[in-house]
């Protein structure tokens, strides 16, 4: 271990205030095509180990490679979702290096021709702010096997008694999606960092390409950071922290490597350059292999591949039918929808917005769209401790719910009883109403009874309001809703104890 | 029958079968029995594979009793090399690496044999990977000449070239990356050919180079090469090189050729690949057979391949660098051999270096050093790239010579068969060997070696044809035209003059 690693860490805020972070960031995230990059094995999470596996993803002798061209779409799709320029030609690469769980000894991969490049994509931060990162490239490449290491106490490679390969991850199709620098994030460049994931995840599920897990891996972050004493510094020495694989994690290693590396800058040493891991107990990363002398992958064009030549109309047709990405429609159900921003952000971090989509859709207001789900649905999937969209009502049934209310038919009261018994199984709320008589009664038969009844029990207060004075007719009412049990409509109930009164 | 059927050509044992002369029982029997009789001193096979070829045979037998339509070739056995990967059958690509493999999956050009119904006899030898010109880099024995059991049969497809030259299989499967179908071919007056680059699937060959590999027929005629090269070529979707259109018509154009008539076909003689450093016999027979091509009607022109030069080199600059990447695979973890360290810890690193450096020979190590080294950062370009760049040369030297005519010619190989050991400790002279069948590769070209006589030592001389691409019927025309003169001012094939094969008695 050398000195820099063992110098202390400078407080974040301090960092930030003295160095100018500059991030760059490459995201894997693996495609979810039915087969591998190269061959006809399944892609499935969770399966036996060593079970999705052909001569070709095992590295077996003699077998061949083919390019699967459902992942060279969704390679094209994310390429032309980030603003990228498609290549009218690409290669694969070979990149040799020597690890068991990569079957042949070498990934295929692309080296000097990304299929895309040249490109950008805007991201949104918590408050609104509006945050451009480019994008040098994206590429096409195949995932490595998983290594599990067996006996020793910490279930890494040194002190395991042996180690077993499970070959089915090893040729599924992976995107690389590499920034170019990252400067003028400043002190927010841990949220940068993250919105940035985060942004792209929520891209990889827009466009359908992945079912972009970070917990299953399917989506993992390599962050480089570097440190300089002014944006008008050249470019420091940069440190690259390895599958950072939530977005807490990734904020967190940006803040920590933020303070370590100003730390070992301000000892006057310099910053290894190096390849570090991050650990989620305490959020500290530690140096993992030295790339200084940057590693030689003897990369060279893979003889075994023809290029990929994607067509011009392919590229434009595969353009035409790209969904809208998510800030852009965030920003057009914004304006469409009239909130305030710091509404629409409570309802995008609640998860709620494709639910109040369908709600608006299904021929409710915004307003009551999102009365709904941010008021009582929030609540009740906040004491069960589940997300919005798992409650058992539909944002359909909220319409139809909403449309009682506004036609009627049902106060606020029994709005939410009805609301009961459609989670509770019971149907649709119009049967629901139908099965438990929850309807405002509206017949004024039966409430002139009951009016009658409660002018007789309480003949003073009837004197008073006789008298002028209208403040205590709120008893009569409230005597009448009792007797109704909340079916009434209390409106028109104050209005016929009003005209009985008075005649 | 009474006429040995070892001795028939492919296509007269396939007619045999047809006419129900002969079962394939018999026949392949009768190359079984032949292989116990003379494989001991030749040590062609690696691995004899009786009962599978037998219960082959006695299906395509039941088959054609049964009335079933097949295949032109069905029932006629054949040889498959050892580089070749062949489900349930070990393969070895002559390799201590992969001893005791068994693959689980067959070639392509295995599946199409077997869907055929062409009893596979056994796995042929061959230098380790195919890296070398005399099979003498086999781990497992050197496979002799059987025009002399002193002298190679050529490499790395000695052991395939061996067998048809002996009889022992009417048709063989060599690869080719520098002239491993061709060199062994000349060197025991048997026919290789090398299809064009993707002609035939990769898919199942055990790599060596990836952009210079191609497998092709090694048989004893041209009209045989013509039905194996039709039966093992064409598109394969497993292979992203392989040509996605028709195999040329072969099998016509051979059967044209043996009319006899060249008139009208431009034979161009490449000027750099003769003169010094051919063997006096070799550029005599060479000068015969233009000779004869002449009096068949052709024009014979001279072109001039000024690059061609250079192709040794970019050669071994980058067949060594694919290589090194290609052989990567074979590390311990997972099939063949594993090899754990003798003292120390037993780390993934450390057991595939003591693998790698147990299961390899001398000249798969000093080539994949060699590759290694040409890729590493800082000598790409210097190597790799030019080596390239020569490549491109190379292609432009061709394309400008089928300009001026329809065929190239050249003799195969420089020389006769050597002795065994005579060039084992000079690897610069045993690349030499090379010198006029790597420019096909390097260009992804046709080529065809067929015997057009004996040198003065008595040993038979190659007489190599070159085409364009996806134009290999032009090699068949010309060279059955050319093997129909010869052997007719032969009295027969060049191999019934080969000396008679000590036999041992069947002790099987």
């Amino acid at each position: 271990m050398t000195a820099a690693t063992t110098t202390g860490l400078v407080a974040y805020e301090d960092a930030v205030r003295r160095y100018d972070p500059v991030l760059g960031i490459e995201v894997h995230v693996e495609l979810g095509t039915l087969t591998k990059m190269f061959c006809a094995a399944e892609v499935a999470y969770g399966g036996e180990p060593n079970t999705q596996v052909t001569p070709v993803s095992l590295g077996l002798p003699g077998a061949l490679p083919v390019v699967n061209g459902k992942a060279v779409e969704y390679a094209i799709r994310i390429g032309l979702a980030l603003n990228c320029s498609i290549a009218e030609s690409c290669r694969f690469a070979r990149k040799n290096y020597f690890y068991p769980d990569v079957p042949k000894n070498f990934q295929t991969s692309q080296y000097d021709e990304p299929i895309a490049f040249d490109g950008w994509i805007d991201i949104e931060l918590d408050d609104g702010e509006v945050f451009r990162v480019e994008i040098e490239r994206a590429h096409m490449e195949e995932d490595a096997g998983k290594n599990t290491h067996v006996g020793g106490a910490t279930g890494r490679i040194q002190g395991a008694e042996y180690s077993l390969v499970d070959y089915n991850r090893a040729g599924i199709p992976l995107v690389e999606i590499v920034t170019r620098p990252i400067e003028g994030a400043g002190e927010r460049a841990p949220e940068v960092a993250r919105a940035y994931v985060q942004t792209l995840r929520d891209i990889f599920r827009t466009l359908d390409v992945s079912e972009a897990k970070m917990e299953r891996g399917n989506v993992r972050a390599d962050v480089n950071l570097s440190l300089r004493p002014t944006p008008e510094s050249p470019l420091g020495t940069r440190t690259e922290t390895k599958n950072v694989n939530s977005f807490r994690s990734i904020e967190r290693a940006v803040r920590y490597e933020v303070s370590r590396q100003a730390g070992v800058l301000d000892a006057g040493l310099t910053v290894i350059q190096e390849t570090r891991h991050f650990h989620e107990e305490d959020g500290t990363t530690s140096s993992g292999r030295v790339k200084s002398d940057a590693e030689d992958y003897r990369y060279f064009p893979e003889p075994d591949l023809v290029p990929v030549a994607p067509s011009r109309e392919w590229v434009e047709e595969i353009r035409a039918t790209l969904p809208e990405m998510p800030v852009a429609r965030r920003r057009r159900l914004q304006t469409e929808w009239g909130y305030a921003d710091a509404e629409m952000r409570d309802v995008v971090n609640a998860g709620a917005m494709d639910l109040i989509e369908a709600t608006v859709a299904a021929g409710t207001s915004a307003a009551g769209a999102r009365k709904w789900w941010m008021g009582e649905l929030a609540r009740r999937a906040n004491q069960d401790e589940v997300a919005l969209e798992a409650l058992a009502v539909t944002p359909e049934q909220i319409a139809q719910l909403q449309g009682l209310v506004d036609s009627g038919r049902l106060n606020d009261k029994l709005a939410r009883q009805v609301l009961d018994g459609v989670l509770a199984g019971e149907g649709d709320p119009e049967a629901v109403v139908a099965a438990r008589g929850l309807e405002i009664v509206s017949d004024d038969g039966p409430l002139l009874a009951a009016i009658d009844e409660a002018l007789a029990a309480q003949p003073d207060i009837v004197e008073k309001v006789r008298g002028g004075n209208q403040g205590p007719i709120g008893a009569i009412i409230g005597a009448v809703m009792k007797a109704t049990k909340g079916q009434a409509d209390a409106k028109r109930v104050r209005e016929l104890v009003l005209d009985r009164i008075g005649s | 029958m009474t006429q040995d059927i070892t001795r028939l050509s492919a296509s007269d044992l396939a007619s045999a079968l047809r006419n129900k002369d002969v079962t394939s029982v018999e026949a392949t029997q009768a190359h079984l029995d032949r292989i116990a009789a003379v494989d001991g001193d030749l040590h062609a096979f690696l691995h004899v594979s009786s009962e599978e070829a037998l219960a082959t045979a006695a299906e395509v037998d039941a088959q054609r009793a049964a009335g079933a339509e097949l295949h032109l070739l069905a029932g006629v056995p054949i040889a498959v090399k050892d580089v070749v990967v062949t489900k349930g059958l070990p393969t070895t690509a002559g390799s201590k690496i992969l001893e005791g493999w068994i693959p689980p999956y067959d070639a392509t050009l295995v599946e199409r044999i077997k869907a055929a119904g062409l009893p596979i006899l056994g796995k042929t030898n061959m230098d380790e990977f195919a890296m070398g010109s005399s099979t003498e880099h086999s781990a497992y024995g050197n496979t002799k000449n059987p025009w002399d059991l002193d002298r190679i049969p050529g490499g790395s497809g000695g052991g395939s070239a061996a067998a048809v030259a002996g009889f022992e299989a009417p048709l063989a499967i060599g690869t080719d990356t520098g002239g491993s179908i061709r060199q062994p071919g000349a060197v025991t007056g048997t026919v290789g050919v090398k299809p064009t680059y993707g002609g035939v699937s990769r898919y199942g060959l055990i790599a060596m180079a990836s952009s210079l590999d191609q497998a092709g027929p090694v048989t004893r005629s041209v009209l045989d090469a013509a039905l194996l090269h039709e039966l093992i070529g064409g598109h394969d979707p497993h292979d992203s090189t392989s040509i996605d259109e028709p195999v040329p018509g072969v099998v016509a154009a051979a059967q044209q050729g043996a009319q006899g008539d060249l008139k009208g076909v431009r034979v161009g003689v490449v000027k750099e690949l003769s003169g010094e450093g051919y063997q006096a016999g070799v550029s005599a027979r060479f000068d015969e057979s233009l000779d004869q091509l002449r009096a068949l009607g052709a024009e014979i022109v001279e072109v001039s391949c000024p690059s061609f030069g250079y192709a040794l080199d970019a050669y071994y600059l980058i067949m060594p660098a694919e290589a090194s990447s290609n052989l990567a695979k074979f590390d311990g973890m997972r099939f063949g051999l594993r090899v754990e360290p003798a003292e120390g810890p037993v780390t993934a690193e450390r057991v595939m270096g003591a693998t790698r450096g147990a299961g390899f020979g001398d000249e798969v190590k000093r080539r994949v050093i060699l590759g290694t080294y040409a890729l590493s950062a800082g000598y790409y370009d210097a190597y790799y790239g030019s080596a390239q760049k020569v490549r491109t040369l190379i292609q432009r030297d061709f394309a400008a010579a089928f300009e001026q005519a329809d065929v190239l010619v050249s003799p195969t190989a420089p020389t006769t068969a050597f002795k065994f050991g005579e060039k084992l400790d000079d690897p610069l002279a045993m690349y030499l060997n090379d010198i006029a069948t790597i420019p096909a590769n390097l260009a992804g070209v046709p080529g065809m070696s067929l015997p057009n006589g004996l040198s003065d030592d008595g040993l038979p001389v190659g007489f190599q044809i070159l085409a364009p691409a996806k134009a290999d019927d032009r090699l068949y025309r010309v060279g059955a035209a050319l093997e129909a003169a010869l052997e007719s001012r032969w009295g027969g094939p060049l191999l019934n003059q080969a000396p008679e094969l000590k036999t041992t008695e069947l002790a099987r």
